[in-house]
């Protein structure tokens, strides 16, 4: 099955992912800056949904625009800031930080253009249908499992990270 | 029109992860910081599921565990921060410095 339209979904998709993703990091407001990062995510979904992996695509809507941008959104009504228009919005050395950025992005994007012509130039071919069948091979799989045990040590985490955030979050331990 | 490669997606991975990172070292806002960190893993799960097109599946099964990950990176940061805002008053970066001399 071949997708319909692959560059302008493409173009539109990028787009919209990296223009909220900058009104996120431009925005005063955190407010704002979290319905931005709402959009991005939602595009980026779109691309995950373009790469066939629709289990994933749902995930990221879900979990991240729904969960825990929500999330956001509550403690942002618990930490209320009235100083937020008179305050410095940047740190004070937002110059050398910018200038280390751009390094890395120009040492990122040099390494990709180097290695672009290593990349096999034929994708698998994979279908959208048992997508999420073949993930929970992956993960569960009586032979094919290979990520049972990874999978048990992310649930070990998650719990650590429930504690953790009781904890932190109680008036008084 | 250009053919769309594993390539492109890539360079958008790597584009989303770099505003991120501006996003972390250069705000002020705690809350923000959070946010960029949560776009920069969103990122990477980009740039897996591109290797992923190229490599099988395995790639995929990674992005659940980062999606878990920066569930619980969320969690325990967001945790952090309520304790801090109520013991400071602010919700600044450059004024967290409580191990600071």
């Amino acid at each position: 099955m071949t997708p319909v339209a692959t560059p302008f979904f493409f173009y539109m998709l990028s787009a919209i992912a990296l223009g909220g993703a900058l009104i996120m990091v431009i925005k005063v407001n955190p407010v704002h800056s979290a319905l931005a990062l709402i959009v991005s995510l939602l595009a980026s979904a779109g691309l995950y949904l373009m790469l066939f992996a629709p289990f994933i695509a749902a995930i990221q809507i879900v979990l991240y625009a729904g969960g825990i941008l929500v999330m956001f959104l509550f403690v942002m009504m618990l930490v209320n800031i009235e100083k937020l228009y008179v305050e410095k919005m940047l740190n004070r050395q937002w110059i050398v930080g910018l200038a280390a950025t751009a390094a890395l992005a120009l040492l990122m994007i040099g390494a990709l253009v180097r290695s672009a012509r290593t990349l096999p130039q034929q994708p698998l071919h994979m279908t959208e249908q048992s997508n999420v069948q073949q993930i929970g091979l992956l993960l569960y799989g009586n032979k094919t499992g290979y990520y049972l045990f990874p999978f048990e040590i992310a649930s070990i985490l998650l719990l650590v990270a429930i504690v953790g955030a009781v904890v932190m979050a109680k008036r008084r331990v | 029109m250009l053919e769309i490669g594993i390539l492109h997606y890539v360079v958008v991975g790597t584009l989303l992860f770099i505003i991120g990172m501006v996003g972390v070292i250069t705000r002020r806002n705690v809350v923000i910081i959070f946010m960029s960190i949560e776009l920069m893993l969103s990122a990477v799960n980009l740039n897996l599921l591109a290797f992923s097109r190229l490599h099988g599946l395995h790639g995929q099964v990674f992005a659940i565990f980062i999606a878990a990950d920066a569930a619980a990176e969320a969690a325990v940061g967001l945790g952090i921060l309520i304790a801090f805002f109520r013991n400071r008053a602010t919700v600044n970066m450059d004024e967290v410095k409580l191990l600071r001399w």
